[in-house]
């Protein structure tokens, strides 16, 4: 800030001579253009705007003139100002343009180094096809159920028609909890899932059931003990083996792609009545190899059709035993094993890869199937 | 069940064209799963003929082998003469042969040089021991017609001339179709079942062998017979043969049909009783009369009875199981397998021949009892037709006489029979409704009585099914629904989308479950399911103390191993064996999860559940009862990992798996499940005892977490510091309250940090807690960044440095309320862990 000057005769100051001023804005102009860069021109700056500069030095000694020369030295040394700040700014956004520049290129990396420092987790496909599964049902309105695997024996198989004296209730077949005669077995299928709910709930009915299962029989190629289902139950007035053809076509389709569709071939159970195996249409081929030997097909052994499960319309036996009105309500249900779905979705060559938990199989599914 | 095309033709018609692939399309569309064609014979190309061993000589050779060098007469077509090699004239071929059980003037198979065998073994003119063997004589095995290489095929005397071409000679080729017979179709366990099928898949007429002959003679009685037990032995017939040649063989034909059937032919009494078995379904059993002492006594055995049977197996006996009796003893299980003293043999001569019905059930209990699934035990357990016995053991008969020069004694011995299948009512409409597919009444009534049932009809459209006698599966009106279903074929039904009512998505405990299953992938943890079995070594290795509750495993009565006969209480054991494999197989780094059941029981025993009925609903009381019988079955989650996290690579060295990371992992898993947990320290095994963390969450212990002790490690042959974490998910609260969302506060903050030092002993959570209640309402966060012990804080004390920070929702905080509430939160923490500020 400048105070007015008293000590000093006003007639006649050197530095607000308009010659003066034009030299001393030029050469801060010239200063500023020999700055050559940020921290050259910050010096610049300090010499020809700071406190010190001639320029602000020459401004101080305005309040001394008489008033009537104040105004025009005033304006003289202002517009001097004024165009060093300008043209400074100006070379000071091109010198900050230039170093920006020059940063991001000494900033440049190799993007093609590897980032494997976070492995990946993954889900095991046993499960995350179960979830798929249960997705495509529950988006037809039908609900997930599900139920213990050490299981009460006459859910097992008394309630689904399967009598006492039937083959499969034997130690050949069915592992019994603690002895033969507990009641309690590990459950043999997803089936017992299906008597909980209707004992449980009103009918209508409609529940996908996955889940964990168990049968004597020994690891190899194609066997687990454990094992994993999943089961459909529908259970309503009117519904028909049309409705159960129509609920598997979707299923397909949805599982393996439009189009797909399934076929039912008579066959036995004890739960249902009718009841009939179930085949998938190769959605692979999609039958092209049938009878076309220069076309083979490996996942469907150029059958063009697949064996996924078994299925029927719910045995009026069972639906009495679990409470639901026969000559009111029908039912359809269906079922098929997830590891043998698994092996030909995805040709997994050997169930020891499902069962053994090496962490590179279930590594390729990530986290979705 | 194996049937020959041969044998179906004798019953069905065919049309020769028809090809056997074409027959098992049509039976699988019926309901029968055929599961393979077998073209028994198509890998045997002529020529093989017969020949006549004219003359031979015995020639022993340096390396000790006897052969014979054999003229054979094959037929002038095929004579050789050995000089000339000049088939003009020739009266036999020159061929080495290594066995001797033939003489002079046998007729034997001979392959010549261009057949092919079994296996695509060809016959080429070779010179051996000295000799060209200008083709082959052949044994059973080599021929595929069963397991018998003692020596070569000698025929009988008839069997054909020098020349024949004995691929139809030796019955060779057949088309054999193997059907995988469900329970319910027992009838098909016969080649009259299958008939009738193949009959009715193409409208062709069907010749029923088991029809009963009206010329039977009746009223005389047979061999004396006395059933105790007439509802396990409802039927029980008998026919005997005297006078028959045990020396007589078993004609080629009849030999060959058992062993495509799956049989193995042993003579021709035995061979008999079996082919008629395979032909309809009845399982016959033949004595020896002369060995049987008195009369033929059906009843149950008395427990601790003994019976040797067929095998030579000595059976001790149970109450339940049906015998067949003289006044010996027992002579037979019945319906599963006779026994050795009245067997069939060489010197038998007088045949009694039963052809009994049992019941189903108890045949079925028998067999699973003593493990003897028989060819009987197979057909009984499923049904087999009580009209038959009669007309099984007259055929039986009838073929000893014709094949073994016997006379049929005129008596029949039948006790029970007549017995007719309940009628069931049905509605016409019934079919349509359940299958959806239009059926009028009349093709109802057709298909109903192609299947051989009766139906009658009456003005309301209820239709009076009886069916047919080799029915006993049609009891219920759906059984005759599915008929009516497959005799049209299911590739009628249409496909039609039920529409279930709306839903309620995914229940909150699935979407939890897998919202804590994503989060754990996601953080690098890699999903290996495992079995649940488990051993007392499993235990053991995990260091579990005696009373451990993790002790009191259920055992299964029938395990895979009888290692590891228990259920898991923990899935550690599984989890760990996980690691150790991946370890083995190679991998450095490892972090795997599992998510599954655990079985637990009390100190008490489960009750044992009740015995309720399949002809109503249980009532809400008995299915208490049941589920009360059940282990309790929680889910749990657990973590094993050991090595790197993060490997080390360009952007420095790695960082190792730790126990800190296993604590993470719970708090990742209750963070997913919407709680907060809570760690204190904890000495539990198979933890470190000193790096051992117990999780909460509020006052609920939900699991531990931290590195496992050295020994489980070194025990168990996993990797050091190798950490875990378990927890049950089942114990979180199961609370679906929409979360309270925070007021966002745009004032700014204000930070201060603060060190404190405490002894070595006091744990950061509880400092953490104390400078939390301390500082009170204006706190927004705090967190630990480091943690320092040395010299500078003294001796078994450690300096823990919090970022706090703080911020008020109205206002911008003054200088003089932040340090207040620092100093508040250091007092709290200073009087509750006697911390002191770092000075």
């Amino acid at each position: 800030m400048s105070a007015p000057n008293k000590q000093f005769d006003p007639v006649e100051v050197t530095p607000l001579h308009p010659d003066e001023v034009a030299r001393m804005r030029d050469e801060a102009l010239g200063a500023i253009a020999q700055a050559g860069d940020l921290e050259e021109l910050k010096q610049v700056r300090l010499a020809h705007l700071g406190d010190r500069s001639p320029l602000a030095l020459a401004n101080k000694e305005i309040g001394a003139l008489p008033p009537q020369a104040r105004k025009d030295a005033g304006q003289r040394v202002g517009a001097a100002r004024r165009d060093v700040t300008a043209v400074l700014e100006e070379r000071q956004q091109v010198l900050e343009a230039e170093r920006d520049e020059r940063v991001l290129v000494e900033e440049t990396v190799d993007v093609t180094l590897p980032w494997d420092r976070r492995p990946r987790g993954a889900r095991h496909p046993l499960t995350t096809i179960q979830e798929r599964v249960g997705d495509v049902f529950v988006a037809m309105g039908w609900e997930i159920a599900e139920g213990p695997e050490a299981e009460a024996e006459w859910l097992n198989f008394d309630a689904l028609n399967i009598g006492p004296d039937h083959p499969a209730r034997t130690m050949q077949d069915t592992f019994f909890v603690e002895s033969e005669d507990s009641g309690v077995v590990l459950r043999t299928h997803t089936s017992p899932v299906q008597a909980r709910t209707m004992l449980s709930r009103k009918p209508p009915i409609y529940v996908i059931c996955p889940g964990r299962t168990f049968r004597t029989d020994e690891l190899d190629a194609t066997h687990t003990p454990v094992f994993s289902q999943v089961e459909g139950l529908a259970v309503d007035e009117g519904l028909t083996m049309a409705n159960l053809k129509g609920a598997l076509d979707h299923f397909a389709s949805a599982m393996f792609g439009d189009g797909i569709t399934t076929r039912l071939r008579p066959s036995y159970f004890p739960f249902t009545e009718p009841s009939a195996e179930m085949d998938l249409q190769c959605f692979v081929c999609r039958g092209d190899s049938v009878g076309n030997p220069d076309r083979p097909c490996r996942t469907c052994s150029s059958e063009g059709w697949i064996e996924w499960g078994g299925c029927g319309m719910v045995n009026p036996r069972v639906l009495v035993a679990c409470g639901v009105d026969p000559d009111r309500y029908t039912g359809f249900a269906f079922g098929m094993g997830l590891e043998r779905t698994l092996m030909f979705r995805h040709g997994i060559e050997d169930m020891h890869d499902m069962v053994e938990g090496d962490i590179r199989f279930a590594a390729a599914f990530g986290m979705e199937i | 069940m194996r049937v020959p095309l041969s044998w179906l033709r004798d019953y069905v018609h065919l049309p020769a064209e028809i090809p056997s692939r074409d027959v098992a399309t049509r039976l699988i569309r019926a309901g029968l799963e055929v599961e393979t064609v077998h073209e028994a014979g198509s890998d045997v190309t002529g020529p093989v003929v017969i020949g006549r061993v004219l003359e031979f000589s015995e020639e022993t050779h340096k390396n000790g082998k006897t052969v014979r060098w054999c003229s054979v007469d094959v037929g002038p077509e095929h004579n050789v003469d050995r000089s000339s090699e000049s088939t003009v004239g020739a009266a036999s071929r020159g061929v080495v042969c290594g066995a001797r059980n033939f003489e002079a003037g046998d007729l034997v198979v001979v392959c010549l040089p261009g057949a092919v065998l079994p296996g695509g073994f060809a016959i080429t003119a070779r010179k051996t021991y000295g000799h060209v063997s200008d083709g082959m004589i052949c044994s059973a095995r080599e021929l595929g017609l069963g397991e018998d290489h003692s020596g070569i095929m000698v025929l009988g005397p008839d069997e054909g001339e020098p020349g024949d071409d004995a691929i139809q000679v030796l019955h060779l080729r057949d088309d054999v179709l193997d059907i995988a017979v469900t329970p319910d179709r027992g009838y098909c366990l016969s080649v009259r079942g299958v008939a009738r099928e193949v009959a009715t898949a193409y409208g062709l007429e069907f010749r029923d062998p088991g029809a009963a002959d009206p010329a039977m003679p009746a009223g005389e009685p047979g061999y004396p017979v006395e059933v105790a037990d007439a509802e396990r032995c409802p039927v029980f017939a008998a026919r005997t043969v005297t006078g028959f040649d045990p020396a007589a063989p078993s004609p080629r034909w009849l030999q060959r049909r058992v062993q495509l059937a799956g049989m193995r032919p042993i003579s021709l009494a035995v061979d008999v009783t079996n082919y008629v078995m395979l032909e309809l379904g009845q399982p016959i059993h033949g004595y020896d009369r002369d060995l049987l002492r008195g009369p033929v006594v059906v009843r149950r055995a008395e427990e601790g009875e003994k019976l040797t049977t067929l095998d030579g197996v000595v059976r001790t006996l149970d109450a339940d199981d049906l015998l067949i009796t003289d006044e010996s003893g027992p002579i037979g299980l019945a319906g599963v397998m006779g026994g050795g003293t009245t067997e069939l043999g060489a010197g038998t001569t007088s045949v009694v021949i039963e052809a009994a019905n049992f019941e189903a059930a108890g045949i079925a209990r028998t067999a699973r009892r003593h493990k003897l699934p028989s060819e009987a035990s197979k057909r009984f357990e499923r049904g087999v037709d009580p009209a038959l016995p009669v007309v099984a053991a007259t055929r039986v008969a009838q073929l000893l006489a014709e094949l073994g020069g016997a006379t049929v004694e005129p008596g029949v011995t039948i006790t029970g029979g007549g017995a007719v299948p309940a009628s069931l009512e049905i509605s016409a409409g019934l079919p349509t409704k359940i299958v959806g597919v239009e059926y009028t009444s009349e093709e109802v009534v057709r298909s109903l009585e192609t299947v051989g049932a009766a139906v009658a009809k009456d003005a309301s459209g209820i239709l009076t099914v009886t069916p047919p006698s080799w029915r006993p599966d049609l009891t219920d009106p759906h059984d005759l629904v599915e008929e009516v279903a497959r005799l049209r074929g299911y590739d009628s039904i249409p496909s039609v989308l039920p529409v279930a009512p709306p839903g309620h998505g995914v229940t909150f405990g699935q979407r939890l479950r897998r919202r804590v299953e994503r989060a754990v992938a996601a953080a690098g943890f890699v999903e290996a399911p495992s079995y649940p079995f488990v051993g007392e070594s499993d235990f053991d290795a995990l260091g579990f103390p005696a009373d451990d509750a993790r002790r009191r495993a259920l055992r299964l009565a029938n395990p895979i191993s009888d290692e590891q006969p228990l259920l898991r209480t923990t899935l550690l054991p599984g989890l760990l064996a996980t690691v150790r494999r991946n370890v083995g197989r190679g991998a450095t780094d490892v972090a795997v999860f599992e998510s599954g059941l655990v079985f637990r029981q009390d100190d008490a025993p489960l009750p044992q559940p009740p015995r309720l009925p399949v002809h109503r609903r249980p009532s809400d009381n008995e299915l208490a009862a049941l589920e009360a019988a059940l282990p309790h079955q929680p889910r749990r989650i657990a973590v094993a990992l050991c090595g790197d996290l993060e490997p080390a690579g360009w952007w420095g060295p790695s960082r190792p798996a730790t126990w800190a990371d296993a604590v993470d992992a719970a708090r990742l898993v209750a963070e997913a499940a919407g709680a907060e947990v809570r760690v204190e320290a904890d000495q539990h095994t198979p933890w470190h005892p000193g790096r051992c963390a117990a999780l909460y969450v509020g006052q609920t212990l939900v699991g531990h977490a931290g590195e496992l002790h050295p020994r489980v490690l070194s025990t168990l042959g996993l990797p050091a510091r190798t950490s875990a974490m378990e927890l049950e998910l089942d114990r979180f609260p199961a609370t679906d309250e929409p979360v309270r969302a925070p007021s966002v506060s745009t004032f700014p903050v204000a930070t201060q940090d603060v060190a404190l030092v405490v002894d070595q002993a006091v744990p950061a959570a509880s400092v953490q807690e104390a400078l939390v209640e301390g500082a009170g309402e204006l706190l927004e966060s705090v967190r630990l960044f480091d943690v320092y012990s040395g010299a500078q804080v003294g001796e078994g004390r450690k300096s823990l440095a919090y970022a706090l920070r703080f911020r008020a929702p109205d206002r911008t905080l003054t200088v003089e309320e932040t340090t207040a509430a620092r100093d508040a939160a250091v007092a709290v923490a200073a009087e509750r862990t006697g911390a002191a500020l770092r000075s």
